[in-house]
């Protein structure tokens, strides 16, 4: 009983070192994250924007999956209207 | 008199501010409200907005804020006697400092979690946002500057701190593949940073390391400079992962440690001041109290820099905003404590007069190295460890918390430079940006003298600086007080009284930089001088227009 609630309490004090680990830097990691997405992006869409990839045969699988987030991405890479003529998302 | 005296009257005047003067400042003034929804949860996102425990936030925010700088700061202006120091610490921690950071968090969390920066655009107008970047730029330069000579005149003055200050890096670096990779448990991992840390500790204080005395002829704290800076830059080019995190995060826990076995040092050896109260005969050259104090001692008394990190990050994650008063006053009050530990160890850790004056030969001499030396005999003498080892752990304790704030600070100014750059209409990479900011820094450093000539002479353009961002701040909140039809004055009279006194002091080195024939720092000095008058500007023609306007009921709820 004893060493339970002992157990507990290390638990929690790990819990709360290890927010106290994270939570500044939360912000830095959703943004790396976002940029290697981005560059995944680029890399299966890179057949269709005129970039040879050697990859394509693989990665084309992906592009249905990836269709909904190319909005986005077309906007965060400064281009204000899709650069694709058969990918009119806005 | 006993330092054990001082300790408890400080302490019992800082916890009298909390409970009273920040209750108050909730009820009567800020009006917090526990139906608030605060940012965090409006806008939840998990990455930004996310409620947070408010004593975990308390630890971040007051590890954030407090480094090296309310250590330098009381550390230098002890030299007016520990006197002024010490009330200017107690009386701005409690009635400046608590106001400020307490507000600025208030401000954030009523606009949404805005940051001061997008604050200042929306309530004192577009003009004053461009004034805000000019004055952060200002406060990075003169930081990064400022810490490079206090870390290498302490890796100088105190060679035994030279193992683990950069054993320290290896530390950070194992710590953060151990979370990362291994996946360890925090407690074990905390335990075993810290056991390491203090084991470089004791090697390092057998084993002092001397550089050679001139490298291409440079003395050792030029080239402590270079190397630092060298450091840094590398430092602010890793992912934050590597090595930034870590070290973050083995800083706070050393914060907490080495304030903890400083008071129980002083409560055990209980040594007596041995400074005078008022020093009837400071050394020649020694510029006058008033209004060097108050720009000499930012940290630790009222500093801007605590509103950057209460909206930047705290104010989005404050759970409850009645949580505001024990996150926000109870962080200044945290910084306080550190900085009236500075002022013990640099005016009872010396054995009589003449030696601390020996110390204190002019003005900017003591500095950190009397904090280090002083409370390295007020460790020894406490738990009976030899002075030397207590010297070297305040020292690493000094060195670790200005080498963390050198390595985001580069990181941000690197940030500046490309958003600068973009505006110009050229792009700029990550080493080419890094560059720049190095350039900046080390013009700053080596041309404030930093071979030992100048040394700290650039400390209270920093102070002044620093005060600056927090007139930003407090004429933010006294706005917003004033559209809201309540009183004012708490916020407006720290406002005014610091506006003055950084004027003032601008002006008083403006006269000995001339002097001096210090032309660098002369030309900072007016830029500093032109953002001062400016931010005072903005702040009156916001407030008579607030003053003008019809006040806004608020909204509950």
């Amino acid at each position: 009983m004893g060493e339970d609630r002992r157990d507990g309490l290390f638990k929690q004090l790990s819990a709360g070192l290890r927010e106290y680990y994270v939570s500044p830097y939360r912000r830095s990691f959703a943004r790396l994250q976002r940029d290697e997405e981005d560059l995944f992006m680029l890399l299966v869409f890179a057949e269709t924007l005129g970039v040879p990839n050697p990859a394509s045969w693989y990665t084309m699988e992906m592009m249905p999956v990836l269709y909904e987030q190319f909005h986005d991405w077309h906007r965060r890479m400064g281009m204000e209207h899709s650069p694709l003529d058969h990918l009119r998302c806005c | 008199m006993s330092a054990v005296t001082m300790l408890l009257f400080g302490l019992a005047m800082i916890a009298a501010g909390y409970l009273f003067y920040s209750k108050f400042l909730a009820e009567r003034i800020y009006r917090l409200d526990p139906d608030f929804r605060t940012p965090a949860h409006e806008f939840r996102d998990g990455v930004d907005y996310v409620p947070t425990n408010k004593y975990v936030l308390w630890g971040h925010h007051f590890t954030s804020v407090a480094g090296a700088a309310p250590i330098v700061g009381p550390a230098i202006a002890v030299i007016w006697g520990w006197g002024p120091a010490f009330a200017w610490v107690i009386l701005g921690t409690v009635f400046f400092a608590g106001a400020h950071d307490f507000g600025a968090l208030w401000a954030s969390v009523r606009n949404k979690g805005k940051s001061i920066g997008t604050l200042t655009g929306n309530v004192i107008g577009p003009r004053a946002r461009n004034l805000f970047l000019v004055v952060i730029f200002l406060l990075l330069l003169m930081v990064n500057a400022a810490f490079a000579v206090v870390i290498s005149n302490l890796l100088v003055s105190t060679p035994t701190a030279v193992i683990p200050t950069w054993g320290a890096i290896l530390v950070a670096l194992v710590i953060g593949q151990m979370i990362y990779r291994y996946k360890m448990s925090l407690a074990w991992v905390s335990i075993i940073g810290v056991v390491a840390l203090y084991a470089l500790i004791f090697i390092g204080a057998e084993n002092p390391i001397v550089l050679p005395e001139s490298v291409l002829g440079l003395a050792p704290r030029s080239q402590w400079i270079l190397l630092l800076f060298i450091y840094a830059g590398i430092a602010s080019m890793l992912p934050v992962w590597v090595l930034l995190q870590p070290r973050d995060y083995i800083n706070g826990l050393q914060l907490f440690l080495g304030l903890g076995l400083l008071y129980g040092a002083v409560l055990i050896a209980a040594p007596d001041v041995v400074a005078p109260a008022f020093n009837q005969n400071v050394p020649a050259g020694t510029p006058s109290l008033v209004p060097l104090l108050f720009v000499t001692i930012a940290c630790g008394a009222i500093s801007g820099f605590h509103g950057l990190v209460a909206s930047g990050t705290s104010s989005k994650q404050l759970d409850k905003e009645t949580d505001a008063r024990f996150v926000g006053y109870g962080g200044s009050a945290g910084e306080g404590m550190l900085a009236l530990a500075a002022i013990i160890c640099t005016t009872a850790g010396f054995a009589t007069l003449a030696d601390w004056e020996a110390v204190y030969s002019r003005f900017g001499a003591g500095s950190v190295g009397a904090f280090v030396q002083g409370g390295g005999a007020i460790l020894g003498n406490g738990y009976g460890v030899s002075t030397q080892l207590g010297a070297t752990m305040l020292a690493v304790m000094a060195i670790l918390f200005a080498a963390t704030t050198m390595d985001t600070g580069l990181r941000l100014q690197r940030y500046v430079i490309q958003e600068a750059a973009e505006l110009g209409g050229f792009k700029v990479n990550v080493v080419v940006s890094t560059l720049i900011a190095l350039g900046c820094c080390l013009a700053l450093a080596f041309g404030a003298g930093a071979d030992g000539a100048g040394g700290m002479l650039i400390w209270p353009l920093f102070g002044t600086t620093n005060q600056l961002l927090a007139g930003l701040t407090l004429s933010i909140v006294t706005v917003m007080l004033i559209r809201q039809g309540r009183p004012a004055w708490f916020t407006a009279v720290p406002l005014a009284f610091l506006l003055t006194m950084s004027v003032y002091a601008l002006l008083v080195q403006l006269g000995q930089f001339y002097r001096q024939e210090n032309w660098l720092l002369l030309g900072m000095d007016i830029i500093i001088l032109m953002a001062a008058l400016w931010v005072a500007l903005e702040a009156a023609i916001a407030m008579s227009r607030g003053a003008k306007g019809k006040p806004v009921v608020e909204q509950r709820g």
